[in-house]
């Protein structure tokens, strides 16, 4: 029995830069998330993919929101089926690289604390 | 070099006793800090808390805190911390009512707060926020406190790397910021650790990516001491399939005990009763550690489900009942094809919380002056099993103590900051950063997961000598393996040098449980010998763990007791 393979392309790179476009291929399982297979690839072909997430199952952290198929979701909720999905950042967000954007609130930021220039753009 | 931050006391981790502790400091005076790795209020635990906060607040039945303590003890199998338990339970009530002010929402019936059982409880005690929100609710209260303070600066992004210590006492902290990849160094006159457990060691757990020993390594490293590592608390239910999103593993507890949901085998027997526990199916009393061994015995015997646990059935519930104990959640299981009317799922006990942890004393300051401690990361107030409903109680309490104790303790104290005590903080910083650029292919989160499997395997909820010592081999090749820095750096949103930090402390933090499961030859609690099936009274004791250079040291400690005297409930105000 051939295996079935979910198909992601994920958006890649930092700000400024001309988005990247890299396809993976992840062993399905019924009912996974595309944060399941994010994990997946992160662990097993390139951890040099950046995400965000912290719960993992419990949709309660709300960190993990990116846009699949040009449709903002969470990663952790959002289902993956066996048609290929296109996999980018937030749009409204800052970008800091791959998938992961600036969703930090103004009051609690690093730079903030460190007396930086507001890096907002 | 000049440090980059200077404040008073320092938090690390804003859960529940993070985000209490720092309310607690800034309103005792000092100025404080929060910092977190994730976002202020939404990583670790607290905010996937779906279930109940026991205090002794007496408003659904008379109730003292010395029964819920009396309670604690016993849960505990005789190595709580009398102290550390009696803190826990006499300023339970407090906090719950503080909370309340701040308008938390706690469930209400009949004009009072509705206390529920739980599990290991006399009476009815546990307060909660509908519908399986109390962690949220419990955040969201926090949050807002934090917002309203005044001398409170906070951070998401930021991680601690280290502790410094200067001079036999605490002098600040290193941290890495993840958006940049630089160092960041923190002037503190006190430092409280609340970033939570260690549960994510394990291949099945319920943890949030943030719960991998940090607390309990920064610990260590800054020269302070742990206590009964070997105490990890399994959840006997947590869920295992069909694939559950949006949900918390943990979930089915509160409806297994509102509705009497039956465990069963394969065969579809209930089997609980036959390992030491009568549990009929319209009871649910099982202690979280007979519950997890009995699960793990049939599965072992070849009686377990198909992806290696027990099912849960609801059958025997009418429709009606279910949709009245579930509400709204029975909507969210349709959405991940659960009917419950149809079909039990399957469960198996995943890891969930540490009882071990940081050692302190009752002012929450551990052997390092200045070095304080709250949550899931302070050991000892649960022994070696934790009464269900004490996780939060002790996060409120244990973070507005520390906190308390810490703005107290920096006095007129001046800050011991010194670049030469940060120093190699600061290069291993530094030396990650200057590592050549990405890294693709398998890296770190890979090594992750094959410590997962070790732990789960030889350091879970069955344990032996030759399953102990093979893991503790592979753990300490693996420290050594990861080397002094983090091998991977990233430009922007430095994730790959976080998880080097990260992966060290969870080394750490795993040979720890291991050198404390090797030392206690006997079974009692979360910690089961298969080659010491029995428990020995010879061995109720407290073991200690500490750092010697890059090498573990266990030794034995006496308990600490205090004997209290149990309030008559009738005599109670």
């Amino acid at each position: 029995m051939t295996e079935r393979l979910a198909r992601l392309k994920i958006q890649r790179g930092g700000p400024g830069e001309a988005p990247a476009y890299d396809d993976f291929e992840v062993p399905y399982r019924e009912g996974m998330s595309v944060l399941d297979a994010l994990i997946w690839i992160r662990t097993n072909k390139d951890s040099s993919l950046a995400i965000r997430y912290s719960c993992t199952n419990a949709n309660t952290c709300k960190e993990c929101m990116v846009r699949v198929d040009e449709k903002t979701v969470y990663a952790c909720t959002k289902r993956l089926g066996t048609t290929p999905v296109l996999v980018g950042p937030l749009t409204n967000k800052r970008l800091l690289r791959d998938l992961v954007t600036d969703i930090v609130p103004p009051r609690e930021k690093l730079s903030l604390l460190l007396g930086e220039p507001n890096s907002e753009e | 070099m000049t440090v980059d931050v200077t404040t008073d006391v320092l938090v690390v981790g804003s859960g529940a006793a993070g985000m209490y502790a720092a309310v607690s400091a800034a309103r005792n005076g000092a100025d404080t800090v929060l910092v977190d790795k994730s976002l202020i209020g939404r990583g670790g635990a607290t905010i996937m808390a779906q279930m109940t906060v026991a205090a002794a607040v007496g408003e659904q039945e008379p109730d003292h805190w010395t029964h819920h303590l009396q309670d604690t003890l016993e849960s505990g199998r005789g190595l709580c911390n009398e102290e550390l338990a009696a803190i826990l339970c006499e300023e339970a009530p407090l906090r719950i009512r503080e909370l309340d002010e701040w308008k938390i929402g706690w469930a209400r019936e009949d004009g009072h707060m509705k206390q529920v059982m739980a599990p290991g409880h006399g009476r009815e005690r546990c307060v909660y926020v509908d519908f399986l929100n109390t962690g949220p609710a419990v955040a969201r209260t926090l949050r807002t406190q934090i917002g309203r303070a005044g001398n409170l600066r906070r951070a998401s992004e930021l991680t601690i790397t280290s502790i410094v210590v200067n001079d036999g006492q605490v002098a600040g902290a290193v941290g890495l910021n993840m958006e940049t990849g630089a160092a960041v160094t923190i002037q503190a006159k006190a430092v409280v650790l609340a970033a939570g457990g260690l549960t994510r060691l394990y291949q099945r757990n319920s943890a949030s990516v943030n719960m991998g020993g940090d607390a309990y390594a920064l610990a260590l490293r800054a020269g302070a001491e742990l206590i009964d590592m070997e105490f990890v608390q399994f959840f006997p239910i947590g869920h295992l399939a069909p694939r559950l999103v949006g949900m918390d593993p943990i979930m089915w507890d509160p409806f297994r005990y509102k509705l009497g949901g039956r465990l069963l085998n394969s065969e579809g027997d209930e089997f609980v009763q036959n390992y030491g526990h009568a549990e009929t199916s319209n009871k649910y009393t099982a202690p979280r550690d007979v519950a997890s061994f009995a699960i793990l015995q049939e599965v072992a015997a070849g009686r377990g489900s198909p992806a290696g646990g027990a099912y849960l059935s609801f059958e025997h519930i009418p429709e009606a009942d279910l949709r009245a104990a579930f509400g709204p959640v029975i909507d969210r299981l349709a959405a991940n094809d659960i009917d419950l009317t149809k079909r039990g799922i399957e469960v198996s006990p995943i890891a969930h919380y540490h009882m071990g942890g940081v050692r302190v004393d009752g002012h929450m300051e551990t052997g390092v002056p200045g070095l304080f401690a709250a949550g899931e990361a302070v050991g000892g107030a649960n022994g070696a099993n934790r009464l269900s409903g004490n996780a939060l109680s002790e996060a409120f309490v244990f973070g507005e103590r520390a906190g308390r104790f810490a703005a107290e303790a920096i006095g007129n104290r001046v800050g011991s900051w010194s670049n030469e005590a940060a120093r190699s903080a600061i290069d291993e910083i530094m030396a990650g950063r200057h590592v050549a650029t990405r890294q693709s292919g398998p890296g770190l989160a890979s090594m992750l997961v094959t410590l997962q499997k070790i732990m789960w395997q030889d350091v879970g909820l069955l344990r032996t000598a030759n399953g102990l010592a093979n893991a503790r081999a592979l753990v300490q090749n693996m420290r050594w393996d990861i080397g002094d820095y983090p091998g991977a750096s990233d430009h922007r949103f430095a994730l790959s040098m976080q998880e080097w930090f990260d992966l060290r402390n969870s080394l750490i933090a795993a040979e720890a449980i291991i050198a404390s499961a090797q030392t206690r030859t006997e079974s009692r609690g979360a910690h089961q010998r298969g080659d010491f099936p029995r428990t020995d009274v010879d061995q109720t004791h407290n073991l200690i763990t500490r750092l010697d250079g890059e090498g573990l040291s266990v030794m034995e400690a006496p308990l600490v007791s205090k004997p209290f005297n149990l309030i008559p409930l009738e005599a109670a105000e």
